[in-house]
C-alpha cells in the first residue's frame, strides 16, 4: 500500500546556507532537525529553522580554537549503524577553581536519530538518551537502571564553552547545566539538568582505537591520560573470580594433603647402622644389602642419623636399581657443633638429616655409600633409614604460595586502579566504600568456599 | 456515513479513505482539510506549507507493533521551541487506531486510554499511576499545532497553542496527556526502537541509502 498522488514528503536534501554575518558557507547535515547551526568562521549561532537565519548569539573564539578530532561531516559505524558527526561542543567544569573540559560529538543518522560521543583526555564514551527513568536510591549515592546499580561519581556545573556545527536543540555558548554522573564500569548514567528539565543518558566506555577504526581516522588517537570514571578495570572484574578460584584450589590442596597422608604407604624398607673410622686412610665406600621398593612410582625418604659431636660426616650416596643399573646420586652432610661463649651455650646443626627423592620407580635397590669426615677424629657411628612413599607437605606450601601471590597481585592492581578512578571523583568516601566492598567480597568468596 | 470515496469539494480530486473510522482527511492536491459528515465532505480549513520535516516516516509507511501490522495514514505536526515533532496516526490491522510519535527519531507507540483519572495540570517530577504502572512527569511541552496530513480519527484543524505532558516509568513505559481540549486525553504506550517496528516504505534522504 503506497500513497497516491503528490505528498509533501519529498526527499530531504542536504542544504547549503550562507552565514548572514560573514557570508561563509554552512552545510546543514541533519535536515529539518537542525534547530541551531554555528558558523565556524565567525562563531555566530544561527536559528536554523528561520529562513533568514537570524543570529541568536555570537561568541568569541579563535579560528579553529578547538578542532574536533572527528571532523564534522565524517561518517563512521557505531554498533552497526552509520552515523555522521554533525555537532561538536566543549563543556567545562570547575573544580577548586581549576577548569576541566571534555568534548561532545553529536552524531546523526536520518533513520536512527541522534547519539553522542564524549571524549575526555583520550577516554571515549558512546552515549544515548535513556528511554526510561532510573531509580535513584535514598541520598542519591546510587541509582539502579534495568537491574544494574550505578554509584554516584560527581555532580558539577558544566558550562558550554565552545560549539561547532548543528544541534537539534537551542544551543548557546555559556549555558550552564548541572551534570551528575553515576558509574558502573564500563557503563555510566548521566543526568543533565537545565531549569526543571532533566535528561538522562547512558554511556558506554570506548577506546580511542575503537573510535579511530569506526570513523577511519588517520593518525593515532590521543593516548588516554589517567583512569576515567567508567573505564573498565582490567582487573576488578577478575578479583572476585580469582579469589573464589583461590578458595577452591586451597580446598583441593587440603584434600590432596589429607589424601596423601591417608594413602601413603610410609613403609620402612631398610635400616642399618655402620661405623666410620676417620683414621683409616683410603677408600671407605661400600654397598648395602638390597631392599625392595614396592607400589607405584613415588618418593623415597632417606634419613641419616650420625653420632657427631663437634664434628661432621659427609656421605656420598647412590641409590642403585639392581634391575636396570640406574643410579640416583646425591650427597648429604650431618654435622653438629655446640659450646659456650659469653652469650651462654650455643649449638649448630643436627645429628639427623632427612632427604626425599621424588619419583622413584618400584624395583629392587641397594645403596652405595661413601663416607668422609675430618681425618683422625676417631669413629663415627651412623644409621641409614630408608622409607618408601612418605606423605609430603612441602607441595602444599608451594601450592598455597603459587595461589596467593598472583591473586594478591591482581587484587593490589585492581585496588590501585579503583583508587585512581575515585581519586577523580567528588565523592571521597566512595572509594573507601568500594574498597571495603571489594575486600568484603573477597573474604566472602574464600570463606564461602571453605565452608563447603 | 458517506461512501469510502468521494470528491474534494474544493478541487474535485478523488478522495478515498483507507480507514472507515477516519473523521478527517487532507486533500493531497489542494491541501484542503476535509471533514466527513453524514452526506458529504466539508472543507473546514486549509493546510499551510508544512515545515521542513525530517521524519523518515511518511504516509503509507508500514510496520509492526505488538503482533499487529500497521500503516501510517495521517499525522499531526507540532512545533515547539526545540523544533517540531510528528504524531503519526496508525491504522492497525485489528481495526484500532494508534499513534507513533516521532521526536527527532525517538519513537513511542501509544494508544488512547479513556476512563482514567487525569490531573487538571501537572509539573515535572509529579507521579501518577495508571494500570498498575507508576509514571513520573518528565516534560511539559508548550507546542503549536503546525499542520495535518492524511486521515485522522477526529477533527483536528483549528488548534493554536497546546500543552503536552510526557511521563516515563522505570520500565520503559510512556504516557502522554494531551491538554489541547477542555477534557484532557491520556495516551499510554511505550518507547520503541525503530528497528523493532520493522518499518517499510520509509522516505529516502539525500546522501543516505
Amino acid at each position: 500500500m503506497t500513497s497516491s498522488g503528490p505528498t509533501p514528503a519529498g526527499t530531504p536534501q542536504v542544504k547549503s546556507l550562507n552565514c548572514p554575518s560573514c557570508g561563509a558557507t554552512l552545510t546543514v547535515r541533519s535536515f529539518g532537525h537542525a534547530v541551531t547551526i554555528v558558523c565556524d568562521s565567525c562563531h555566530s549561532i544561527l536559528d536554523a529553522q528561520d529562513p533568514k537565519l537570524q543570529i541568536l548569539q555570537k561568541f568569541e573564539a579563535a579560528t579553529h580554537e578547538d578542532p574536533p578530532l572527528i571532523p564534522l561531516g565524517t561518517r563512521g559505524s557505531i554498533r552497526g549503524t552509520i552515523y555522521e558527526a554533525v555537532g561538536f561542543q566543549r563543556r567545562t567544569i570547575h573544580v577548586d577553581g581549576v577548569p576541566y573540559s571534555w568534548h561532545e560529538y553529536l552524531l546523526f543518522n536520518p533513520y536512527k536519530g541522534f547519539r553522542y560521543l564524549t571524549e575526555y583526555n583520550g577516554h571515549w564514551n558512546d552515549v544515548s538518551v535513556l528511554r526510561s527513568l532510573p531509580d535513584i536510591g535514598p541520598g542519591g549515592s546510587r541509582l539502579s537502571y534495568l537491574g544494574e546499580t550505578f554509584k554516584h561519581f560527581q555532580t558539577a556545573q558544566a558550562e558550554t564553552s565552545y560549539v561547532l556545527g548543528e544541534f537539534p536543540w537551542q544551543v548557546r555558548q555559556g549555558e550552564i547545566a548541572e551534570v551528575c554522573d553515576y558509574v558502573s564500569p564500563p557503563r555510566m548514567i548521566s543526568s543533565e539538568k537545565t531549569g526543571e528539565q532533566i535528561t538522562w543518558s547512558l554511556g558506554e566506555y570506548m577506546t580511542g582505537r575503537d573510535i579511530w577504526q569506526a570513523f577511519k581516522l588517520s593518525g593515532q588517537p590521543p593516548t588516554p591520560i589517567g583512569v576515567y570514571e567508567n573505564q573498565p578495570s582490567p582487573m576488578s572484574a577478575n578479583v572476585k573470580v580469582v579469589w573464589s578460584m583461590v578458595g577452591l584450589f586451597l580446598l583441593l590442596l587440603v584434600a590432596l594433603l589429607a589424601a596423601s597422608y591417608f594413602t601413603a604407604r610410609n613403609e620402612q624398607v631398610f635400616e642399618q647402622s655402620y661405623q666410620f673410622n676417620s683414621s683409616v686412610r683410603g677408600e671407605a665406600s661400600f654397598v648395602t644389602e638390597g631392599f625392595e621398593l614396592k607400589g607405584h612410582t613415588s618418593n623415597v625418604e632417606l634419613t641419616t642419623t650420625a653420632r657427631v659431636d663437634n664434628n661432621w660426616i659427609y656421605l656420598n650416596y647412590a641409590l642403585i636399581n639392581q634391575d636396570t643399573g640406574h643410579a640416583y646420586d646425591f650427597g648429604r652432610e650431618v654435622s653438629y657443633y655446640h659450646g659456650y661463649d659469653e652469650d651462654g651455650s650455643w649449638s649448630e646443626g643436627r645429628t639427623k638429616d632427612t632427604v626425599t627423592l621424588p619419583s622413584i620407580p618400584p624395583g629392587n635397590y641397594y645403596l652405595r655409600v661413601e663416607p668422609e669426615s675430618a681425618p683422625n677424629r676417631g669413629t663415627i657411628a651412623y644409621t641409614i633409614t630408608v622409607k618408601r612413599d612418605v606423605p609430603q607437605a612441602s607441595f602444599f606450601g608451594l601450592g598455597v604460595l603459587a595461589l596467593l601471590v598472583p591473586a594478591g597481585l591482581i587484587t593490589w592492581r585492581s585496588l590501585n586502579f579503583e583508587h585512581l578512578r575515585w581519586a577523580e571523583s567528588g565523592d571521597g568516601d566512595a572509594f573507601k566504600a568500594m574498597e571495603k566492598n571489594l575486600l568484603g567480597s573477597i573474604q566472602q568468596s574464600i570463606s564461602g568456599e571453605d565452608d563447603k | 456515513m458517506m461512501p469510502p470515496s468521494a470528491n474534494c469539494p474544493n478541487c474535485g480530486a478523488k478522495i478515498s479513505f483507507r480507514w472507515s473510522a477516519s473523521v478527517q482527511t487532507v486533500c493531497e492536491y489542494c491541501k484542503s482539510i476535509l471533514v466527513r459528515t453524514d452526506v458529504d465532505l466539508q472543507k473546514v480549513g486549509q493546510v499551510a506549507d508544512l515545515p521542513p520535516d525530517s521524519s523518515p516516516i511518511q504516509i503509507g509507511t508500514e510496520g509492526t507493533y505488538g503482533g499487529h501490522s500497521f500503516v501510517a495514514i495521517g499525522r499531526i505536526i507540532y512545533e515547539y521551541d526545540q523544533g517540531n515533532w510528528n504524531e503519526w496516526h496508525l491504522m492497525m490491522n485489528n481495526g484500532t487506531s494508534g499513534w507513533l510519535s516521532d521526536a527527532q527519531d525517538e519513537y513511542a507507540v501509544t494508544f488512547q486510554a479513556p476512563g482514567r483519572n487525569l490531573p487538571g495540570e501537572c509539573s515535572i517530577g509529579q507521579q501518577y499511576s495508571w494500570d498498575k504502572e507508576t509514571y513520573t512527569v518528565s516534560t511539559v511541552t508548550k507546542a503549536h499545532y503546525r499542520g495535518v496530513e492524511g486521515e485522522l480519527p477526529f477533527q483536528y484543524w483549528d488548534k493554536s497553542e497546546v500543552i503536552f505532558v510526557d511521563l516515563l516509568s522505570h520500565t520503559g513505559k510512556f504516557a502522554t496527556i494531551d491538554y489541547s481540549d477542555e477534557v484532557p486525553v491520556l495516551y499510554l504506550g511505550e518507547a520503541v526502537e525503530s528497528e523493532n517496528l520493522k518499518l517499510k516504505n520509509l522516505r529516502s534522504f539525500e546522501g543516505w541509502s
